[in-house]
């Protein structure tokens, strides 16, 4: 069997080691780039992102990846954008003033709701293990078509953010997580283009299995 | 509802993994990486290493040990001993360290905790706080394994830390460390009660009733351990198992 090759974008933002050695560890051969023809051209492309809405778009189009990043989505090939790299694939994030993102899925990121049901305030960034699920109106076998074919519905995984996804299609949203009440989306999903908020080359071998499952799609 | 983390923490004098007695008369335990994998295949939540001697001795020498971790330790890492500078956060983030933790430096010079959490956001920065009883319901943090005072009381220091921008509270009870023989609730409490981030419990960790003690009555968010696990007394998963049969809130791991 020929070893499944992934290509993830160095761009400066985020713990990209980490997501090279999950890859690694999952049999995988891992490139990191940020050559615009090494992005375009993957097998598979895996976006990270840690920081701030804003700095990773700033960061993405002063390095001009931006339409490489596109042209390959549009060679409809396996994508994967994590935390804040799957935050930039909606059309805008409203952290430090409103920022476009790569508007690949309609909808927008917005800050996670500070105030509990009964007035208490919810702390915010959400940081640690929360269980994901499909969301109520879930159906067929989107989920377990997906980079979720091995992961049992409640299975935690490591989240750190203060902000997430809304996406103007309820069909865009893979996975969800209730965060001290706050639903929370835990993963989008349209065609070839899956996004996961969580870090799943920190979420032990529940992550592992995900991106695994991701490698072989 | 809260999810309380079981975390491993190892104690590094380069290159070995040691353990002490109240963060004294250090014995080498082995490879930091063969125990640090070992604590990941058993579920743990999380990894602290603290280089125990690096702010003694005025270097570095965690970056190589977390490199390593990274090709087979797929959870949080926190990483402190001997961070002075915005820099010397970055290197160890770049290394592979997803938080981490700062003590003696952010004694000297406060900003330094603003510093970090604007660089790289207050998720990153884990205040290490060495807590000695000092009298009936008062602590005062040390620095230096416990042998160098600060004069700050631990509860006013932990307050101050979390408006600076700190993330998260490493709270070690100098007292009870490496004894077995039960957290210092009471400092755990008094801490948790009036910061809004979350504090990480360690020191005197020997059986699961003081793990119960101190997630119900001290309010910990998190739980270090190292003594307990290094001797192989217990496993991570067994007292994973053993917690949640006492429905306490931990995370189920498949």
């Amino acid at each position: 069997m020929t070893q499944k090759s992934v290509v993830v974008v160095d761009y400066g933002m985020g713990n990209v080691l980490s997501v090279c050695r999950a890859f690694e560890n999952q049999g995988a051969n891992v490139v990191l780039t940020g050559q615009a023809g090494e992005i375009a051209g993957a097998e598979r492309l895996i976006l990270p992102g840690v920081g701030a809405f804003g700095d990773c778009m700033k960061a993405l189009e002063e390095r001009e990846l931006v339409e490489p990043i596109l042209e390959f989505v549009r060679s409809e090939r396996p994508f994967l954008g994590i935390c804040v790299g799957m935050q930039i694939l909606l059309e805008i994030g409203e952290e430090f003033g409103e920022h476009p993102g790569l508007g690949l899925i309609p909808g927008r990121v917005v800050k996670i709701d500070t105030t509990l049901s009964d007035g208490s305030t919810r702390k915010i960034p959400h940081i640690g293990w929360t269980a994901i699920a499909p969301p109520a109106e879930a159906n067929g076998n989107r989920w377990t078509t997906s980079m979720f074919g091995e992961t049992v519905p409640r299975t935690p995984f490591y989240f750190v953010h203060s902000f997430t996804a809304r996406p103007t299609n309820a069909a865009d949203v893979l996975a969800v997580a209730d965060y001290a009440g706050a639903t929370v989306t835990a993963a989008v999903r349209r065609d070839n283009v899956t996004g996961v908020q969580f870090h799943p080359e920190k979420s032990g071998a529940a992550g592992l299995a995900a991106l695994r499952r991701f490698v072989a799609m | 509802m809260r999810t309380v983390r079981l975390i491993a923490r190892l104690d590094i004098k380069a290159p070995n993994l040691i353990k002490g007695i109240h963060l004294e008369g250090l014995r080498v335990i082995g490879d930091p990486n063969v125990y640090a994998r070992r604590y990941y295949e058993q579920g743990a939540d999380e990894l602290i290493y603290m280089d125990i001697v690096a702010s003694l001795y005025e270097r570095n020498s965690l970056t190589d040990i977390v490199e390593k971790a990274t090709r087979n330790v797929f959870v949080p890492l926190t990483v402190g001993g001997g961070v002075r500078s915005v820099e010397d956060a970055r290197k160890l983030l770049a290394s592979g360290a997803d938080k981490v933790g700062v003590n003696t430096a952010a004694v000297r010079r406060p900003a330094l905790i603003s510093e970090i959490a604007q660089r790289f956001g207050s998720q990153a920065v884990v205040l290490s706080i060495e807590a000695k009883r000092s009298g009936p319901a008062q602590w005062e943090a040390y620095t230096d394994n416990g042998r160098e005072h600060t004069g700050l009381d631990v509860v006013t220091w932990a307050k101050r830390a979390t408006e600076l921008g700190a993330g998260e509270i490493l709270l070690t009870s100098v007292d009870q460390e490496g004894t077995r023989k039960g957290f210092d609730v009471a400092l755990v409490r008094a801490v948790t009660d009036v910061v809004s981030i979350p504090v990480i419990a360690s020191g005197g960790m020997g059986k699961i009733d003081h793990l119960m003690e101190v997630i119900r009555d001290g309010h910990a968010d998190a739980v270090a351990m190292a003594d307990v696990l290094h001797y192989n007394r217990t496993t991570l998963d067994a007292i994973r198992r053993e917690v949640l049969a006492f429905d306490a809130p931990v995370r189920r791991v498949a």
